[in-house]
């Protein structure tokens, strides 16, 4: 959303056009939201809440709007009335309801909460009811339509069959679309929508000189094919499906989920078609012989957030874990919200409380405990040694068990001769009472007490130790060292176990647990038991067996009959791309959601993705390489306050960057960037103490440590996301915490988002490492920062820094502006040469990438701060967080 | 003013003239300021109806204190020591997995209560200081919740849903009700770096307890930090100067203008004046949190803590501060009560942390004649059990969480002070009636942590039921579903 665009709201209001030209109304476009938004909640699906016997949801239902009901009107005599007469809106009761003043019988009731309709809401009503009020079934339950797509006559236009549904529209409007965006903006674009990282100046080069008519096709089919493509589209799934490094609750303990996030980044770069992805993470596990990646691909249903042991009740902890994941399955696959189902029937759309458990009952049966037992991982889990780790573990296992069996033999011999000992001392203390009998009784405490004294002071040595003391001495330290040694094998076993990778993955137990409906949502309150099944209102599916399995409904989502998940994916795709889906409300495609803009494109999209076997690649490259992806964003300010989100697709839409992108085309530009793939995630420097800050003491993520070396310049992919404080540096610039499923980021535009761009550490120490690349460039004047620069030398650094960071080459006005502030950052260095030597501090040393004479003088540094200061304030541009 | 501000101010006029001068363009130039008036604006429908406060301090406590020991008088609880917990009086609540299936005996509170104040309320001998202000406290005694557990406790009580993804309170307020200032936030969070009362067993907070949810991310609250910068990235780096950073700053607006005369994207006018606002909260931050500038009267009345940076007690003159220079909601963390043993010790450190500092803040206040519209709230996220969790004897003793009654107290804001508002069982178990029988029941006073959210929002102005939000299909607000009731009988 375009927050402060709305700055612009009473402008936009007043310049709004009704997006459909024509005057017909249509009942899911126009009607169906309104009813929804204002009626359905008493008049809906909900039959706990319904009022007056009146649903305005179903045409055809005997309570629906057509029936006759006798009625008090609103004159207060008593008669019959129809909700909706078709065809008479003021002999509708709807009608008189929604459009009086009167608020005692005004419709939404004034106390619901809800607005009543505008005029122009009211109007549309009106037409509806007089044009027939004819329902429709609810578009996106419906099966995909097949599309012939328009042909439409225009200059611009290739046969891409996105362009003529666009172009179509935007003629009904009396639109055109606008020219291709120029060939720097248009590389910037597609390089960072393809990889999330910017193109270098010589790729821009190239491809400025590529004359050929597949130049574009070219740029598009390398970056769909570097190994970047699949961490950046694999970094969306994973906003969608909550993935993080810790549990999320309670402790927020550390958990071991990367070997999932490298599979996706695999299957992105491998072009998995989409219902093998989709099907190996629901139910990757129940395939066939599955493989160890399907497996570690079921990790999928381990993503939610995790309770400790020993604070709940465990039985909570399970339900909200299982909740969790149909919620996910919701959002996810069918783009739907059904957790309005765990408590009560959805108000809005037709899912019933029973089909919630129904699917509840699919993720029903994992073979584990619901709550993480403190800082371990959590079962159920596979561990993937490497061939190595396999043999070392191996020979430490054999050593262990030799070791194991030493000590048992020796604990037995040792066994074995205590009890000799003892036998033959009880003989001997036996044979010596018999001497004693003959004593007299009054004596014996005292002569023994006498005796045991002289023992205990004379034992060392007047006793001789017998061979079973001796063998029994020995015996016992054998044992201690073979003790000793097999605590080695077992904590260098530990050690070689920890270091071997694990994955967290799903399991299914041997007998199925029963499902209950839970009265409101209550763990405790089980109501009637439930089967696995699917929705109602959507086709069946179908079993593989004698009952459904977690496969099958994997099968049926894939299915390509399925309404759904398709047009909710290649809406989400869209949405990447342009900013906004055709549908904009991405994870809600229910009656409260849009109603998607193009409808035509949305099916004709989703068609295709399915008949060419959900290729992913395919789905990218039709988008990006269509005329209405490579508009030009450059446009009137009217423009834009009138389609802020660029809905109607007459330009190229204009985006801010992603938290992660930003981050990375700063390392990128710096030439600091790490780009190692894969592995465990890393934590780049953040300011202290944040963790401890809102963390148990006794939590594996209490204190952040920094990595060291060049981890730190890896990808934001792979930054540590605690979920309790995820890095700031991310969730400043709008992303979210991992803790529910995300289909849609927000873009927001704050003072604290300017600070960082400005204060980070890492952002700046970048500014400066770009800055003295620069001063180290040779230029045509002069081959090195000069203590004198030549006014030359400046414009072209300048010019590299600016197209570097930009993609554009700067403008005579804007050069002119980049000299002027070099010039006045020189002065206040020269004037204040402390601070230049204060931020060049670390870098006297022989590590610095420029040679110590190069910074031999104070006038070099004073360069050098300059420099990066003008590095520091093009990081700062609108148009550097920006893809134009 | 100080000479500092003045200084500062001088130095924006002059920066004012000269982006005049050299803005590319007269309408950019408009579109600027329009955009940045509006970004600070509140939603066009509200306040729904006249406020009675503009400002908020919500000092959360948590791991949840126990109520009994510290507001709700028990005084027959003596002769019941160790005795069973009545089955009746329990009558099938959940417990934790800690004490579940446990025996339940009966632990009066040790410490001495007395009647403090014109009102005569009953205090701990733990709260010497808040029972000197306890005629300007409303103490609702009959709050509940449902969740048995911190986590779910805290989320619910910060975002009004246990379940986690919900805007908190402070961000519906920024979202709804817009800016007091231009140069700050309106949602500042301060966590209490260290706390007296129990070291180990101390629960964690979450970021979504002061986070957005599904609302836009601008609405979260703002974090201060006691080591470093107070706001993350707010000091330039080492060797940049504020002279350079303007210069910086003006190179940067410079080229955003000529972009923006390219481009016709306002959103470049709004990043223009977002650095702008960067730039004056790196003075308006610091003014903020250097509190040399404030006379040692007030200090002492904080305690000697308030020298310590990330202490309770500074937390609370910074959330005057704050209040006092607009910030329109601050949410102050004070962590480590949740005593389930060992209580008597950990309980006594803890009230030595936040006694003064809350009857200062209180005091503080209303001196300046800005508790009339500035609304305290002070609570955990549940109560604690009467009966005993652990070791238990004359001196020592824990208690388990407690969700069925607790006490949270408010002040100022359109709140009557000097009263208590909801009863208790002699247990301080379940919430009754007129009549001494168990409720839940609005209408008897029951205060859910909904009604206690819809009772804030009445105070700002706000009908809790028409402030929505529209979220995955439906119409979201901070109060929920199920009906929430603003808490007429304690409103002045």
């Amino acid at each position: 959303m375009r927050l402060i665009a709305s700055a612009f709201g009473l402008w936009a209001v007043a310049a709004t056009v009704r997006l459909h030209a024509d005057d017909s109304i249509s009942y899911n476009r126009d009607i169906r939201p309104l009813l929804s938004d204002r009626c359905f909640a008493c008049h809906g699906p909900d039959e706990g809440k319904r009022e007056g016997n009146l649903r305005l949801d179903l045409a055809d239902d005997p309570l629906g709007p057509f029936r006759t009901a006798e009625s008090n009107s609103v004159d207060g005599t008593k008669g019959n009335s129809q909700a909706i007469k078709p065809g008479h809106p003021d002999q509708s009761e709807v009608w008189t309801r929604i459009s009086t003043d009167d608020l005692s019988i005004q419709m939404p009731p004034p106390e619901s909460g809800k607005k009543a309709l505008t005029l122009e809401q009211r109007d549309l009503f009106r037409k509806w009811i007089e044009q027939g009020a004819k329902y429709e079934k609810f578009w996106s339950f419906e099966p995909l339509r097949s599309q012939t797509h328009p042909t439409v006559e225009h200059p611009n236009l290739a046969s891409n069959r996105i362009d003529q549904f666009v172009v179509a529209s935007l003629k009904k409007h009396g639109l055109e679309p606008q020219p291709l965006a120029d060939k720097r903006t248009l590389i910037r674009r597609v390089t960072l929508d393809l990889t999330g990282l910017p193109p270098t100046r010589e790729e821009i080069a190239q491809f400025e000189s590529d004359n050929s008519p597949d130049a574009y096709e070219k740029l598009v089919d390398r970056l769909l094919g570097a190994p970047q493509h699949g961490e950046h589209w694999a970094r969306h799934w994973l906003d969608l499906v909550r993935f993080a490094d810790t549990n999320g609750m309670h402790h927020d303990h550390y958990r071991e989920l990367s070997q999932y996030r490298d599979w996706v980044i695999r299957a992105f770069n491998a072009n998995m078609p989409f219902d093998q992805f989709t099907t190996e993470q629901l139910a990757g596990d129940l395939l066939e012989n599955a493989s160890i990646d399907q497996q570690i691909a079921s990790g999928y249903n381990r993503l939610h957030m995790v309770m400790d042991k020993g604070t709940n009740p465990p039985q909570e902890s399970y339900t909200r874990n299982v909740v969790d994941q149909v919620s996910a399955f919701g959002t996810v696959f069918m783009g739907m919200t059904l957790e309005c189902a765990v408590c009560h029937d959805h108000k809005y759309d037709p899912v019933k409380q029973k089909d919630f458990y129904q699917l509840f009952a699919f993720f029903n049966n994992i073979d584990g405990d619901p709550e993480t037992p403190g800082r371990e991982q959590q079962p159920p889990l596979i561990r993937l040694p490497s061939p190595k780790q396999s043999r070392n573990l191996g020979e430490i296992d054999s050593q262990l068990a030799s070791a194991k069996s030493i000590v048992n033999q020796l604990k037995q011999t040792l066994n074995e001769a205590t009890a000799a000992k003892t036998a033959s001392e009880a003989k001997a203390k036996a044979d010596a009472e018999a001497r004693v009998e003959a004593v007299k009784p009054e004596t014996i405490t005292k002569s023994e007490k006498a005796q045991e004294s002289t023992q205990a002071a004379s034992k060392p040595d007047a006793e001789e130790p017998s061979p079973e003391a001796e063998r029994i001495k020995a015996l016992t330290s054998q044992l201690k060292d073979k003790e000793e040694e097999l605590r080695r094998i077992q904590s260098s076993r530990d050690e070689l176990q920890r270091e071997i990778p694990l994955a967290l993955v799903m399991k299914e137990r041997a007998d199925l647990r029963p499902a209950y409906i839970l009265k409101r949502g209550a763990y405790d309150q089980p109501g009637d038991e439930v089967t696995r099944n699917t929705p109602s209102f959507l086709p069946p599916a179908e079993s593989s067996g004698n009952s459904l399995t977690r496969l099958d409904l994997a099968r049926w989502i894939t299915d390509k009959r399925h309404p759904l998940m398709a047009r909710v994916t290649v809406n989400r795709f869209w949405q990447q791309l342009f900013g906004v889906g055709l549908v904009k409300t991405s994870g809600d495609f229910g009656a409260q959601g849009e109603y998607p803009r193009h409808p035509e494109l949305l099916d004709d999209l989703a068609n295709t993705f399915i008949d060419s076997g959900w290729n992913i690649k395919s789905l990218i490259r039709s988008i990006v390489t269509s005329q209405t992806y490579k508009q030009s964003s450059r446009v009137s300010p009217e423009v834009y306050i009138n389609d802020p989100e660029n809905r109607m697709l007459a330009r190229g839409s204009r985006i801010r960057l992603d938290s992660e992108v930003i981050r990375d085309q700063v390392l990128a530009i710096s030439g600091l960037l790490n780009s190692e793939m894969y592995g465990k995630s890393v934590k780049p420097p953040q300011p202290a103490d944040l963790w401890r800050t809102v963390s148990m003491v006794s939590s594996s993520t209490y204190s952040f440590k920094e990595d060291t070396g060049d981890k730190i310049y890896r990808r934001s992919f792979y930054t540590f996301w605690k979920r309790a404080m995820p890095p700031p540096q991310m969730t400043i610039f709008d992303a979210p915490t991992r803790e529910s499923c995300t289909s849609r980021r927000e873009r927001t535009n704050t003072p604290v988002q300017a600070l960082l761009m400005m204060n980070e550490s890492q952002y700046f120490q970048a500014a400066r490492h770009f800055a003295m690349t620069l001063l180290k460039t040779q230029t045509q004047g002069g081959d090195r920062a000069q203590a004198a620069p030549s006014q030359t030398g400046d414009s072209n650094r300048l010019t590299i820094a600016f197209e570097t960071i930009t993609g554009q080459l700067p403008k005579d006005a804007e050069l002119s502006d980049l000299l002027h502030g070099l010039n006045s950052f020189r002065e206040i260095y020269r004037e204040d040469v402390e601070a230049a030597r204060a931020m060049t501090a670390d870098l006297s040393s022989s590590a610095s990438t420029l040679s110590d004479a190069t910074l031999s003088s104070d006038a070099d540094r004073i360069e050098l701060a300059a420099f990066t200061m003008v590095v520091n304030a093009l990081f700062s541009l609108d148009t550097a967080k920006t893809r134009e | 003013m100080n000479d500092e501000l003045l200084e500062e101010y001088r130095w924006l006029q002059n920066r004012r003239r000269f982006l005049n001068r050299s803005a590319v363009g007269l309408g950019a130039a408009v579109l600027g300021s329009l955009a940045a008036q509006r970004a600070t604006a509140s939603l066009p429908e509200l306040p729904h109806f006249r406020p009675r406060a503009s400002r908020v301090i919500f000092l959360f406590m948590g791991g949840a204190p126990s109520q009994i020991d510290l507001y709700d008088y028990k005084p027959g609880l003596e002769e019941k020591y160790k005795q069973p917990l009545p089955e009746d009086i329990r009558d099938g609540q959940r417990v934790t997995a800690m004490t579940d299936g446990k025996e339940k005996l009966i632990q009066p509170s040790i410490f001495k209560f007395a009647q403090q104040g014109k009102c005569g309320k009953y205090m701990s001998e733990l709260l010497p200081h808040l029972s000197t202000v306890v005629d300007d406290l409303c103490f609702i005694k009959s709050m509940r919740t449902e969740a048995i557990n911190h986590d779910e406790g805290k989320t619910q009580f910060c975002t009004g849903s246990q379940v986690q993804g919900k805007p908190s309170l402070g961000a519906w307020l920024s979202y709804g009700l817009g800016s007091l200032n231009k140069n700050l936030p309106d949602f500042i969070v301060l966590n209490s770096a260290f706390w007296s009362g129990d070291q180990q067993n101390v629960q964690a907070l979450y970021s979504r307890l002061w986070g957005t949810g599904f609302l836009p991310s601008k609405y979260q609250g703002v974090a201060f930090q006691s080591a470093g910068d107070p706001v993350l990235f707010l000091s330039n780096p080492t060797g940049v100067s504020r002279n350079s950073r303007s210069k910086m700053l003006d190179l940067v607006t410079q080229l955003n203008h000529r972009h923006a005369a390219e481009i016709g994207d306002p959103e470049i006018q709004t990043t223009i004046a977002q650095q702008e606002m960067a730039f004056r909260m790196q003075a308006s931050v610091p003014e903020l949190t250097d509190l040399s500038d404030e006379p040692e009267s007030i200090k002492s009345l904080y305690g000697p803590e308030v020298e310590k940076s990330g202490s309770f007690a500074r937390n609370c003159l910074l959330a005057r501060r704050m209040v006092e220079r607009g910030v329109r909601f601050v949410q102050v963390f004070h962590r480590g009560w949740d005593h389930h043993s060992a209580l008597p010790a950990k309980l006594r450190g803890q009230c030595k942390d936040v006694d003064k500092p809350w009857a200062a803040l209180i005091q503080d206040l209303k001196q300046r004649g800005m508790l009339e519209d500035t609304l305290v709230v002070c609570s955990g996220e549940f109560g604690r059990t009467v009966y005993c969790q652990g070791k238990q004897n004359e001196t020592d003793y824990g208690r388990d969480h407690h969700p069925r009654c607790f006490t949270a107290w408010l002040a100022g804001g359109g709140i009557k002070g000097g009263i208590e508002h909801g009863r208790t069982d002699e247990y301080s178990y379940n919430i009754v009636d007129a009549n001494g029988q168990k409720t839940t029941r609005f209408e008897d006073d029951a205060v859910h942590i909904n009604d206690l959210n819809a009772t804030i929002l009445h105070q700002l102005g706000i009908d809790h039921r028409r402030f929505t939000f529209a979220y995955q299909g439906l119409d979201q607000r901070l109060t929920g579903v199920e009906e929430a009731h603003v808490v007429q009988k304690i409103l002045a």
